[in-house]
Formats: structure tokens, C-alpha cells, sequence
């Protein structure tokens, strides 16, 4: 398994190109050709492959964001900047959950990577966080009203069709009501 | 215009749906209403976090998706990095091997203990060194006895003992100029020498040379009217490996002749100062005469630093010789003469010692 790993590494630019175009076989070629790293450093640090599938898949976020907003640079390999971050985050949460001994055990190696990064990354998370959990006390029909029109940009016709609605005026109220619940729900929380 | 027309509107201007005049009415509505410009941007800020939020859980979904498909526990086996078995060892039962340690080693304490080796051991030691003390006490005791015969010894013969050393020393000149080692008159109050025949001689110590232990004495008494023409010669050119050797002097205060070899043309460490020789001599033989076969003095004999039993050293002669020319003009009364015509060549060494005992000095240092 690890040889055919090996030989399906993408190049680093195969692997910006694809996110960009939004492709699927990119991505995963990416995310197989280096979680075998990944794993490595958190599982030899004190942790388990669940943290690793955790750490992984946030670095891969904050690379896939940042290609994304058209702000990355690639200044070092690809890889060299995964692992960097993965360190960086598991560090954190090392630090968080007070198992660090204040000694890591590295296998590759690494930059320096800026605060703002990965801070920047965990801002936006408490954010969705907030989103998913005012979504969920939204409760149905309104959580998928407001995904179908929103999230997944369905029309409103779409949207009477699916829910049976008689006329669009009923449904966007209905809408406009969902939403205003939305809001009053993400707000609340602190 | 209600709350939910109003949103309706904001969301045709955000989607870019409205007409160039109806925008442009809208624009102006902003402009002049605070309350509808910040709905507009919060509503803008809301939909953007739910529009970012999906797209997240979307690609967390894809993520989740291609993770499912790796087999992580196989991999986990290969990348866990095993310590060696020691430190698993002690990382799976450092408790048990601590409190296991603990035990052992509260046994031994007790033990130790419970048969007085902790109590004793220290008695013995003491009492050894207080056997130690007591023997010290007592050879102290006998020494300062031994101090007080000698002292009061002293008190009644002062007529007849009154140096405290002697060595040997020979003659250079016939005016009475003696050569000896600088370790033997070093620190002496008065010198003085005496010949074969019992005649003591008082002297003063002319000149020396520390770093080669050379002294040369001149006799200053009195009754001293000078001896014969002196019957030996001094080699100055270094003489041969194995060659015989002989001295004359005054190893405990009576003369001795003593036979041997030249054993190597250097001294200790390879030091050229002096000659290695095999010769019994003692204490009493420094500052003697070494002559070769011929009658020629190659060397001042120095017992001092004999270490190994018949083996011992000789200021080579080129030294002294160097010595005597070093002499201040001002301290001579006359130049200094040396024999150039050795009558000793051919001679046994019966006759030769016969003939050269006169001109061997027993030097006698006063403290």
C-alpha cells in the first residue's frame, strides 16, 4: 500500500491546480500521499489515529482555504508545509489537553509557521461551530429550507415544489421566518 | 414596507437581480437610511458565514470520505516507532519495578541492622586508629629518647666528634686546591680536610657550581706547606663505554679503594653531565676521584643519587675543569696549574693507590 501511495504523490502544482478546479481526484490524492505522515508524527506524540484524522484533515482545510482565497504562496514543498502545520496544531492541542512534556519527537522537517495561520483557521471554526449547532436547534422544516437555499442555492420555486408549499409568497415567508430564527439562534450563543 | 419585503428587496440587491434604476433608488435608500444599511451588511456577513459553513461541511464530508477508504490501523503498525524492549519494559512496569527496588533495598537497611555491621563497622576503624595513634605516641616517645642520648653523647666527646659529615675530596694543585661535590659542603659552617697520614687541614670553600655539583676548597691552615707534584692527569676528552674504573675515598670515614666499570656515557635520562657507573661506593665516596685504567681522573664520583644497588653517577671532568676556569681571578693567589705528566701509567693499581693516596682528602663539613 505504501509503494502505491508513493507513486501516486501528486507534484506540488498538480495539487493547487486541482483544488482550484475543484478536483476530486486531486484531493485525494493529496490526502492519501501524506496522511501516512501525519499519522507518524501524532501517533508517536501522544496520540491516537482519531487525533490524527482530526489534525490531517485541518491542515488540509487551512491549505485548501488559502489556495482557495488565492493567498498561498508556495514557498517551501508542499509537504515540508502540511507536516509544519500538522506539528503546529498538534502542539496546541498538546498544550490544551496538558499532555505535552514539553518535548516533540519529529520525523520530517519543518517551518516556522505564523500564529495568524492557524489562529485565523480556529476563529472561523468556533464561527461554524455556532452555525451547525443554531442549524440543529432550528430543527425541520426550516434547517433545510434555509441549506437548500442558502447553502445549496436551490430556487424558490425548487423549494415550494419540495415542501409542498401552494404559492412562493407563502414560502417566503416561511423563509423570512426560518431565518430570522436562524439569526436570533446564532447570536444568542456566546 | 414590511421587515420581509425588505429582505426580499436586500436579497435582489445582493444577487445583482435589480434593474440599473431600481439599484440606483436602492443605493440612494442606503445612503439615507442607517437602519437599511446595516441590515444589507449583516444580512450580506450572515449568508456569507451559512454559504462558507456549507461549503465546509461539504469538504469535510469529502475529506471523510477519502479517509474512510485508507486502511489506518495497518499503517499505525508500520509508523509506531517501538522503543527497545527495556524501555517498554520500564514504561509498562516502572511501579512495580520501583516499589520492587524499594523493598530491596529497606531489606538490606534492615538486615544491616539487625546484624550491628551498620553500628561496628566505624568502632573498628576507630579502634584501629586509635592503635594507630598509640604506636605513633610511642615511637615518638623513643625517638626524643634517643634525642636526649645523643645530645647528652655529644655534651661529653667534643673534643673528639665535632663534624657533623664527611665525603672525600682530591686534590687539583699542589698549593692545597680540592675538589669535592657542592652537596657536601653546602650549608657548612667550616670545612676541613684531612690526608692519609690523620693530618687535619682547616679549609674554606673557594668556589662552587651548584648546577653541576662541583665545590673546589682551598686549604688555608697554616701548617700546610703544600703537597708533591700532583701525580695524576685530568681527561677532559669523554672517555669509553666499559672501560675500567676505579676511586679512592672515604666511604665511613676510613679509606677504601673501589674497582668497577664505566657502564654508559650518560647519566639519568640521558643527561650528559654525567657518567653512569657500576661501582660500590657509599655516601662517603662523593666528591672522590674516578680514574681509568690509565691514572687519568675522568670524573668526581657522586653517590648521591644512587637508586639502583651498585649503580651510580660521576660528574664528568670536563666540568670541573670548566669549574676551575670559572674561578674569579681575585680569589687566587696564583694561577691555576695544572699536572700535565701522568706518572701513574703503566703502574698495578696497588702502586698507583699507593701513590695517589696523599692526594685524596677526607673532607670533613661542620654545621
Amino acid at each position: 500500500m505504501n509503494k502505491h501511495l508513493k507513486d501516486s504523490t501528486p507534484t506540488d502544482s498538480e495539487v493547487i491546480l486541482g483544488i482550484l478546479n475543484n478536483s476530486e481526484s486531486a484531493l485525494k490524492r493529496l490526502y492519501t500521499a501524506y496522511f501516512p505522515m501525519v499519522l507518524q508524527l501524532i501517533i508517536n506524540n501522544n496520540g491516537n489515529e482519531d487525533d490524527a484524522k482530526d489534525i490531517y484533515q485541518e491542515a488540509i482545510i487551512v491549505l485548501y482555504n488559502k489556495v482557495k482565497a488565492g493567498d498561498f504562496e508556495l514557498s517551501s514543498k508542499l509537504k515540508t508545509y502540511l507536516y509544519s502545520i500538522c506539528r503546529r496544531l498538534w502542539l496546541k492541542r498538546l498544550t490544551q489537553i496538558n499532555r505535552y512534556g514539553g518535548d516533540i519527537r519529529d520525523f520530517q522537517e519543518f517551518l516556522p509557521i505564523e500564529e495568524e495561520d492557524v489562529d485565523q483557521h480556529s476563529d472561523r471554526d468556533i464561527q461554524f461551530n455556532k452555525m451547525e449547532s443554531a442549524l440543529r436547534l432550528l430543527g425541520e422544516p426550516c434547517k433545510t429550507i434555509m441549506e437548500d437555499f442558502y447553502i445549496h442555492n436551490r430556487s424558490m420555486q425548487d423549494i415550494c415544489e419540495r415542501f409542498g408549499y401552494t404559492n412562493a409568497d407563502n414560502a417566503k415567508t416561511q423563509k423570512y421566518k426560518c431565518l430570522q430564527r436562524l439569526k436570533k439562534l446564532f447570536f444568542q450563543q456566546k | 414596507m414590511s421587515d420581509n419585503q425588505l429582505l426580499e428587496v436586500i436579497e435582489r440587491y445582493l444577487n445583482g437581480e435589480m434593474k440599473a434604476d431600481e439599484r440606483k433608488k436602492f443605493e440612494v435608500l442606503r445612503k439615507e437610511n442607517a437602519e437599511v444599511d446595516g441590515k444589507v451588511v449583516e444580512h450580506k456577513l450572515f449568508t456569507n458565514l451559512l454559504k462558507q459553513y456549507g461549503e465546509r461541511v461539504e469538504l469535510e464530508t469529502r475529506l471523510n470520505a477519502i479517509h474512510d477508504e485508507i486502511d489506518v490501523h495497518t499503517l499505525k503498525e508500520n509508523l509506531m516507532v517501538h522503543p527497545v524492549w527495556i524501555v517498554q519494559l520500564w514504561r509498562n512496569h516502572h511501579s512495580k519495578i520501583s516499589v520492587a527496588a524499594s523493598v530491596a533495598i529497606f531489606g538490606v537497611l534492615v538486615s544491616l541492622w539487625s546484624t550491628g555491621k551498620l553500628n561496628t563497622g566505624d568502632n573498628t576503624n576507630i579502634v584501629e586508629l586509635k592503635n594507630k595513634v598509640d604506636r605513633l605516641d610511642k615511637s615518638n616517645t623513643n625517638l626524643s629518647r634517643s634525642i636526649n642520648a645523643i645530645k647528652s653523647e655529644k655534651g661529653k666527646s667534643t673534643v673528639v666528634d665535632k663534624y657533623s659529615a664527611t665525603a672525600t675530596g682530591f686534590a687539583i694543585t699542589a698549593d692545597g686546591l680540592i675538589a669535592t661535590n657542592y652537596h657536601v659542603v653546602d650549608g657548612a659552617n667550616a670545612v676541613s680536610v684531612q690526608n692519609a697520614d690523620g693530618e687535619s687541614y682547616k679549609a674554606e670553600v673557594l668556589y662552587t657550581e651548584p648546577q653541576h655539583d662541583i665545590a673546589i676548597l682551598k686549604i688555608i691552615d697554616k701548617s700546610f706547606t703544600g703537597l708533591k707534584t700532583v701525580p695524576y692527569t685530568f681527561k677532559r676528552a669523554e672517555s669509553n663505554i666499559a672501560e675500567q674504573i676505579s676511586t679512592y675515598g672515604y666511604p665511613d670515614g676510613f679509606p677504601a679503594y673501589s674497582p668497577g666499570s664505566l657502564s654508559s656515557l650518560v647519566g639519568q635520562n640521558g643527561d650528559s653531565v654525567h657518567y653512569k657507573v657500576t661501582i660500590p661506593i657509599n655516601p662517603g665516596n662523593s666528591g672522590g676521584p674516578l680514574w681509568d685504567s690509565k691514572g687519568n681522573v675522568i670524573g668526581i664520583t657522586d653517590a648521591k643519587q644512587s637508586q639502583i644497588e651498585g649503580e651510580h653517577f660521576a660528574i664528568k671532568i670536563r666540568y670541573l675543569l670548566n669549574a676551575i676556569k670559572n674561578i674569579p681571578a681575585d680569589s687566587l693567589d696564583n694561577k691555576v696549574l695544572l699536572n700535565k705528566k701522568n706518572t701513574l701509567a703503566g703502574l698495578s693499581e696497588a702502586q698507583k693507590t699507593e701513590k695517589t693516596k696523599n692526594f685524596v682528602f677526607m673532607v670533613k663539613v661542620y654545621n
